[in-house]
């Protein structure tokens, strides 16, 4: 009882002497996963066979990102409970008392409102419909629903992540196709073995949150067969997104070289056993994390490549 | 001898309210930026202006 008094009145506590700053509301919306919306909306905005203004297309960019970093807002003014048990979280605003939860709320909803509907200003409906569409999959069908229900928590709330190069791709065209749909598939498929790669050595984390990651509800054996099984299909879902139009020799290349490695990273963490991964401080998990940050952001930059090369009327395989 | 004293909550204040003065300043130029844009591209014709080859047909 005491320590439960203490714990909830230390950040009332804070909070009274602190005035939050700019920095600590920016941090709200989740600046480091800002930077993968961006990156995949510039993608798909730019693979798309339409131009469009850079005036116009850096402030569809712009709302893309505004809108995600609402939806992350949002995301810490409902977990703000779980975040305050979370090593890794436990310094966001809100646990840490520099943040009013009720502050992160009217945030996130404005900057939500402000985002859809200033980006189908600028743009078009659709693509404003598509960034309404994903704050709500991300905040409700996610955040408050999936997280902390289903242990396919990540493989379904990975689709709130994989939405911006298609709604990019909205932005500049107007509709959504084939190629849209495959730079969607391609971050949702991503998503599970990145996280579940993250959990394995991050366990503690997700066990005194309650939060229902595989490794709590299925072992750390099945998800270790979950990050094998789930590399094959991205790998032939990479590969083959090569032989479309937004795909091309560098992209057919690269993703031969990333997918080896990638397929070699499950493998090996397939192979491996609780008692070896301790015994090196899960070393092959944690390299597995770090080459699925870099495997996505090059695919993404290959497909980036691709437009730009086409773009300038550069051809290296004529007919390809 | 200044007419108003500063407090000091404007002090403590000043970070936050010039973060929010620049994206103001940013919101402003963002949507004058969007506007010549948009009436150079001719996105903003007139509702109910006929096309050019309308007119001619119907003459």
């Amino acid at each position: 009882m005491s320590d439960l008094t203490t714990n909830t009145a230390a950040p009332a506590a804070r909070a009274s002497e602190y005035d939050a700053q700019f920095g600590d509301y920016f941090a709200l919306l989740k600046p480091r996963v800002m930077t993968l919306v961006v990156f995949t909306a510039f993608v798909g905005l730019l693979a798309a066979p339409v131009p469009v203004h850079p005036f116009v297309g850096f402030c569809a960019i712009l709302f893309i990102a505004v809108g995600g970093g609402a939806s992350g807002a949002l995301n810490m003014w409902w977990d703000a409970d779980i975040d305050a048990v979370m090593k890794r979280t436990v310094k966001r605003p809100i646990p840490s008392g520099r943040v009013q939860p009720g502050e992160a709320l009217a945030l996130g909803l404005a900057l939500s409102g402000f985002s859809c509907v200033f980006l189908a200003l600028a743009t078009n409906v659709l693509a404003g419909g598509l960034l309404a569409f994903t704050i709500f999959f991300y905040v409700v069908i996610y955040t408050m629903w999936l997280k902390r229900s289903t242990p396919q928590n990540i493989v379904i709330g990975g689709a709130a992540g994989a939405f911006p190069p298609m709604i990019g791709w909205a932005a500049a065209t107007g509709s959504v196709s084939v190629e849209a749909v495959l730079m969607f598939c391609l971050t949702f498929m991503w998503t599970p073995p990145h996280f579940w790669a993250l959990a394995l050595f991050m366990r503690s984390d997700y066990d005194d949150a309650k939060v229902p990651m595989l490794t709590v509800t299925h072992g750390r054996r099945s998800t270790r067969k979950h990050i094998l099984v789930y590399t094959i299909l991205l790998a032939a879902l990479a590969i083959g997104t090569g032989f479309t139009s937004v795909g091309g020799p560098i992209y057919l290349a690269l993703a031969l070289v990333l997918n080896a490695l990638f397929l070699k990273g499950a493998w090996d963490i397939f192979r491996r056993d609780e008692t070896l991964s301790e015994a090196d401080n899960f070393k092959t998990e944690k390299s597995f994390f770090k080459l699925s940050l870099l495997y996505l952001f090059a695919h993404f930059g290959a497909i980036l490549v691709e437009a730009g090369l086409a773009r300038f009327g550069i051809d290296l395989l004529g007919a390809w | 001898m200044g007419i108003a004293h500063e407090h000091e909550l404007h002090q403590r204040r000043r970070g936050r309210n010039i973060g929010v003065g620049l994206t103001l300043a940013a919101f402003i130029a963002i949507v004058f930026g969007l506007t010549i844009v948009k009436i150079g591209s001719g996105d903003f014709g007139t509702a109910n202006a006929p096309q050019q080859g309308q007119v001619q047909n119907g003459n």
